[in-house]
């Protein structure tokens, strides 16, 4: 797996070929697989995405009654015309509670990177290939563009939240989703990786504190700020807006912020809104219930 | 780690460790029991304990054990699939210690026809897997593998035994450790391989002086 955004830039200049086929020649080898199949195997997840959001059920609640029912709720208010989004953010938003919600629901989804931040991608992607008809080989492509900046974060930071805070799960998602959506629009290697190193900073040092350390509140909402954070951080990269700061050098920044985090604010369940009175009352009443059943 | 790990696995929700990772416990321990279970008392320890149900671990553990994988969509249903299959289960909380994984399990299983194995599994995070101990004997593997485990008597000449049938086979040793109880008791040997064992090689072992137990776990 490539080590830094820059070599991989690097490379698309040298040989002359897209980020993705780069990322992907780079797996392959390493997998001893051949592109074909993991073109399919690629298809496969994105195909998985697409179904995320479609078997979304407005009607269901999470076991502990935390999350769920939110997403319709946006889709009300769009469709009635009243958001303050476009057409296209309100889709995003909307999108990024679905799939968020389904995973607490226990429902199949795709952990891009994780499970927790599983709704960034989906939410900006599949509402792009909604909006533009990209066909279907475009967002297999996309993907790989995701997947090779979230194997640099995985290597250079961390993509897990007890590791790195929030920023490791929701910051990669987005910025992984921001280069995949400069790739799908046309940007340059370089835009794509300052549209990832944009997203990045814009919400470094976002602390993990789930309420009763269940992957629902605050994790479904943040999956909005993710994918919104994303779709800003395209269009600046697009416009020709790039980091004052070396892409690689935001994610070692990311690794270093996430680092200092006090261990409550990593996944414990203890810090931020966790640790408010209502977090700890609603960790005693999920405890209690888990003793009785 | 492979681009399929970033952007995936595909899995029921919500949590790759509590759910995805339950799952894979649940999946390797069937396979080291080599039959359709019928009773498993498990042992939540730690988070798994802590907010296990809010994750659906207890879910996800039953499922892995009726040999659903991660990504099917039975998994929150899976207590009533193991009623329709007449797998016994239940759940009660347990301290595996301060040096065991916040998020572990531990599973007694029996088998219809009676075989029993005793498991302790932990989700090290990502829904990748470690079995820490195979019936009260201490183990390290992950499942990622075609692995084998011999419960031997502690005894020179098995670790050659165990060795050179694998050479005679074709089959390369990836990882191999050797645990025992103390000097002159039980042991047990671990060896994650590169190949599939076939069926032969781990027979002749079953039938070899100072071998107690073979277990294999394939990927098949």
């Amino acid at each position: 797996m490539y080590k830094t955004l820059r070599e991989i830039e690097e490379d698309c200049r040298k040989e002359n070929l897209p980020f993705w086929k780069l990322v992907q020649r780079d797996d392959c080898h390493e997998e001893a697989m051949s592109e074909e199949d993991s073109f399919e195997k690629m298809r496969g997840i994105y195909r998985a995405m697409r179904e995320s959001d479609e078997r979304y059920d407005k009607n269901l609640v999470s076991h502990s009654g935390l999350v769920g029912t939110d997403a319709e709720k946006v889709r009300l208010r769009r469709e009635a015309g009243k958001l303050l989004c476009d057409d296209f953010t309100g889709h995003v938003m909307e999108r990024a509670l679905r799939v968020a919600e389904s995973n607490a629901c226990m429902k199949r989804i795709v952990a891009a990177p994780t499970a927790g931040s599983c709704g960034v991608m989906p939410a900006v992607l599949l509402t792009m290939q909604d909006r533009f008809q990209f066909d279907e080989d475009r967002m297999v492509e996309a993907l790989y563009v995701a997947g090779g900046i979230g194997g640099v974060i995985a290597q250079r930071a961390s993509l897990a939240g007890a590791e790195g805070g929030c920023q490791a799960e929701i910051g990669s998602a987005s910025g992984m989703a921001a280069g995949a959506a400069v790739y799908l629009l046309g940007g340059s290697a370089d835009a794509i990786t300052h549209a990832c190193a944009i997203a990045l900073a814009s919400i470094l040092g976002l602390v993990c504190d789930p309420v009763a350390g269940l992957v629902e509140v605050p994790c479904v909402k943040r999956n909005v700020i993710g994918a919104m954070n994303a779709v800003t951080s395209c269009d600046m990269a697009m416009s020709g807006i790039r980091s004052r700061i070396p892409p690689d050098e935001v994610i070692d920044a990311m690794k270093s912020v996430g680092r200092a985090l006090p261990e409550e604010l990593r996944e414990t369940g203890r810090g931020g809104l966790a640790g408010t009175p209502t977090g700890v009352e609603i960790q005693k009443k999920m405890h209690g219930r888990q003793e009785k059943s | 780690m492979n681009i399929f790990d970033v952007v995936g696995p595909v899995m029921v929700g919500p949590s790759s460790s509590h759910t995805a990772g339950a799952v894979r416990i649940g999946n390797v321990s069937r396979k080291l029991l080599g039959e359709e279970p019928a009773e498993a008392k498990i042992g939540l320890h730690g988070s798994f304990l802590a907010t296990g149900a809010g994750h659906g671990t207890d879910r996800a553990l039953i499922a892995g054990l009726l040999g659903l994988s991660v990504d099917d969509y039975r998994i929150p249903d899976s207590f009533s699939l193991a009623r329709e299959r007449g797998l016994h289960f239940s759940f009660h909380p347990v301290d595996l210690g301060e040096n065991a994984h916040p998020n572990s399990a531990k599973l007694e299983l029996k088998s219809r026809s009676g075989r029993e194995l005793e498991v302790v599994g932990a989700s090290v995070g990502g829904g990748r897997i470690s079995i820490r101990e195979l019936d009260g004997l201490e183990a390290n593997f992950s499942g990622d593998y075609p692995t084998l485990i011999v419960h031997n008597l502690d005894q020179p000449g098995h670790v050659a035994e165990v060795t050179s049938m694998l050479s005679h086979k074709g089959v390369n040793i990836a990882t191999m450790q050797l645990y025992r109880s103390g000097r002159g008791g039980y042991a047990v040997m671990i060896l994650e391989c590169d190949q599939e064992i076939p069926e032969e090689g781990v027979k002749w072992l079953e039938h070899l002086e100072g071998v107690v137990k073979v277990t294999y776990y394939s990927l098949l």
